[in-house]
């Protein structure tokens, strides 16, 4: 019963991360895999084989990305009001690193979160 | 009796040829100076030559008999056993009255049929030549003149005949390969056809033509004609039916022997049974290891041990329970902790040890063995004409330096009574001669061959009896199940239908064959 509760809601996190000025870039300190022309069934992360959304592979130590809170496995939903859930790798890539940007706003979500608020609510 | 002349002649033969080995022999120590201590020791001991006896009359307690004595002719002994080759166990009188009796009967049968066949064949062949010069010869003045259109008809009427002839002949004309218990149907069919046919050809000739003596010539041998092309249908008629038929196969026959086992597989077209079972002999022959009744004796004696070792007393009386008795025999075995298969296991671990041992020394002995041989080329023959050797003469000089090993190898297989010396002897000299290489000789004793590979006395195998609860001239059918029954063991045949196949074709347009690449980037931002 409280399982299907849980369902509608969505166990998101809002990360707020500031690019590291590096020479002549602009880094975020993480790197990401997925989209919708990439293969699904390599994604390590994602619960459900057939999703191609993006999803945070790796964070670098000490990087923005950590220091922000984000954790790998991540599945990045939003960027800056941007839609993830649905574009092409290099789409993703792009919408991450604009050189105008220097803050970026994620919605994240993730599965231990997930599992951890389901906990607490059976409990 | 006979058996002990034979056996006497034979061993003439053989101290004739255990002389003249030695000379060779001693010839070979001469010219081979390659100096081989194992060679050069060996050759100092006598080498004396033992009959081993030409035909299976040793029963099973003979040949253990032979082994405790150490008598071969590898090694240095003297002894040469007199008695037991003399006497006869109790399967060899079956088998040799069993081998009198059959061979007198069914000769006469077989001619009868080739007789009947042949004058029916001459009589039809006749025929036609019959209906062409009858009326020549009976109302000549009478007849019509039948110019061109007749004479054509007569060289048709001869090819024709010439065609039929050769066709039959090849067809009918065949050495008889083996005697079957019933008659075969089509062939009887298609003779009673023929002669049906034939018959009612003569009727019609003898009662229109040469009653009322009719004069139109070329209206009779247009008829002749006629006889000859529906002969000519009819031989055709005769290739379906009794070879084409078969072609094609149908079924698929297991083969297992009964006493050890091994099963092979044929396929075979529509025969009646007999027919079937004569393939499946003929199959056996080339196909089946032979048999050799030394290997089954360890079964023998390890089922000889669980007979014996349980015995039931009746104590309560002569109530005969036998099914009570049996079942309590098997209970009681199964509880008793039995080894034996301990034993198995242990025994032939052992045994394999020791024949792949012996086999390697065999083949070295072997190899050895064929390096002191080399053939001349036409120019070294005449240098050196003093030493030259004919095979013989040099397979008997390079084989006692291998003929312990062998001796051992074929003992520990048990394939001692299949090879006697003389028969290595000539296998060995026809090596020689055809550059065969060392393994290529000793191919045959390695493993056991086929039954046609061995001397005919050895078969055990010449009379079969087919038993079968069908019909033997009934075709075969899938599920038939018969026997083929000799003295020593039988071959069980069962017969299985080769399935229905269904096949269906699926196009694949060589444009389609198309891929994309499945990727898993990262990339890191």
């Amino acid at each position: 019963q409280y399982s299907a509760i849980l369902s509608f809601f969505s166990f998101q996190q809002r990360i707020e991360i500031h690019k590291l000025r590096q020479g002549d870039n602009l880094i975020l300190g993480f790197s990401i895999g997925g989209g919708i022309d990439q293969d699904p069934t390599q994604n390590p992360f994602s619960e459900d084989k057939t999703d191609k959304g993006i999803y945070v592979t790796r964070v670098t130590e000490g990087g923005p990305a950590e220091v922000a809170g984000l954790q790998i496995g991540d599945k990045i939903m939003q960027v800056n009001g941007w839609d993830m859930t649905m574009v092409t790798h290099d789409q993703a890539r792009k919408r991450l690193t604009k050189r105008n940007e220097e803050v970026v706003r994620l919605l994240v979500t993730r599965q231990s979160l997930q599992k951890a608020v389901q906990q607490s609510m059976m409990s | 009796m006979s058996a002990a002349m034979d056996t006497e002649s034979t061993y003439s033969g053989y101290s004739h040829y255990s002389g003249h080995s030695k000379k060779a022999h001693r010839q070979g120590r001469d010219r081979h100076k390659s100096p081989r201590s194992k060679d050069g020791s060996r050759s100092e001991k006598s080498v004396t030559i033992q009959t081993p006896p030409a035909e299976p009359l040793l029963g099973n307690d003979a040949s253990r008999a032979e082994e405790g004595q150490d008598d071969n002719w590898g090694e240095t002994t003297t002894a040469i056993t007199g008695t037991s080759e003399h006497s006869i166990s109790q399967e060899d009188i079956a088998r040799i009255s069993k081998d009198l009796e059959d061979s007198v009967g069914l000769d006469c049968k077989r001619y009868l049929g080739l007789t009947v066949a042949a004058v029916l064949g001459l009589l039809v062949f006749l025929t036609p030549i019959a209906f062409i010069l009858l009326p020549q010869v009976l109302w000549r003045d009478d007849l019509e003149p039948c110019g061109t259109v007749c004479e054509g008809l007569f060289i048709s009427v001869a090819f024709k005949l010439v065609i039929l002839l050769i066709g039959t002949w090849a067809l009918f004309f065949r050495q008889p390969k083996a005697d079957i218990p019933r008659v075969f149907v089509f062939r009887a069919l298609l003779l009673v056809l023929i002669f049906l046919f034939v018959f009612s050809y003569w009727l019609f000739y003898g009662v229109r033509i040469l009653d009322s003596k009719d004069t139109n010539y070329q209206g009779i041998v247009q008829y002749a004609v006629s006889l000859v092309d529906a002969l000519l249908f009819i031989h055709y008629l005769a290739i379906v039916l009794l070879e084409l038929r078969q072609l094609q196969p149908m079924f698929t026959v297991k083969v297992v022997r009964s006493t050890d086992g091994e099963s092979r597989y044929y396929s075979l077209g529509h025969l009646s049974i007999q027919r079937a079972a004569l393939v499946v002999l003929e199959n056996y022959y080339k196909d089946f290891t032979v048999y050799n009744p030394a290997l089954l004796t360890a079964s023998k004696s390890r089922a000889a041990k669980h007979m014996a070792g349980l015995k039931v007393y009746n104590v309560d009386g002569p109530g005969n329970n036998a099914s009570g008795q049996s079942r309590a025999m098997i209970a009681a075995a199964a509880r008793r902790r039995d080894s034996s298969h301990n034993e198995l296991y242990y025994e032939e671990a052992d045994h394999e040890r020791r024949v792949k041992k012996r086999r390697a020394r065999l083949v070295v002995a072997v190899e050895e063995a064929f390096t002191h041989i080399k053939r001349l080329q036409a120019e070294e023959q005449q240098k050196a004409p003093g030493e030259m050797m004919d095979p013989r003469e040099a397979a008997q000089a390079i084989f006692p330096s291998m003929a312990r090993a062998l001796q051992k190898y074929l003992r520990t297989t048990r394939q001692q009574q299949y090879h006697s010396m003389e028969s290595i002897l000539q296998h060995l000299s026809f090596c020689i001669t055809n550059n065969m290489t060392p393994k290529a000789f000793l191919e045959r004793y390695l493993t056991p061959g086929p039954t046609l590979q061995y001397d005919r006395d050895r078969w055990f195998s010449k009379q079969w009896t087919l038993v079968s609860e069908e019909a033997v001239t009934s075709g075969l059918q899938d599920g038939i199940v018969f026997v083929l029954k000799c003295l020593d063991f039988s071959l069980v045949v069962n017969v299985k239908k080769i399935p229905f196949i269904k096949l269906s074709e699926e196009f694949i347009d060589p444009k389609s064959h198309k891929f994309v690449l499945r990727l898993q980037s990262e990339t890191s931002v």
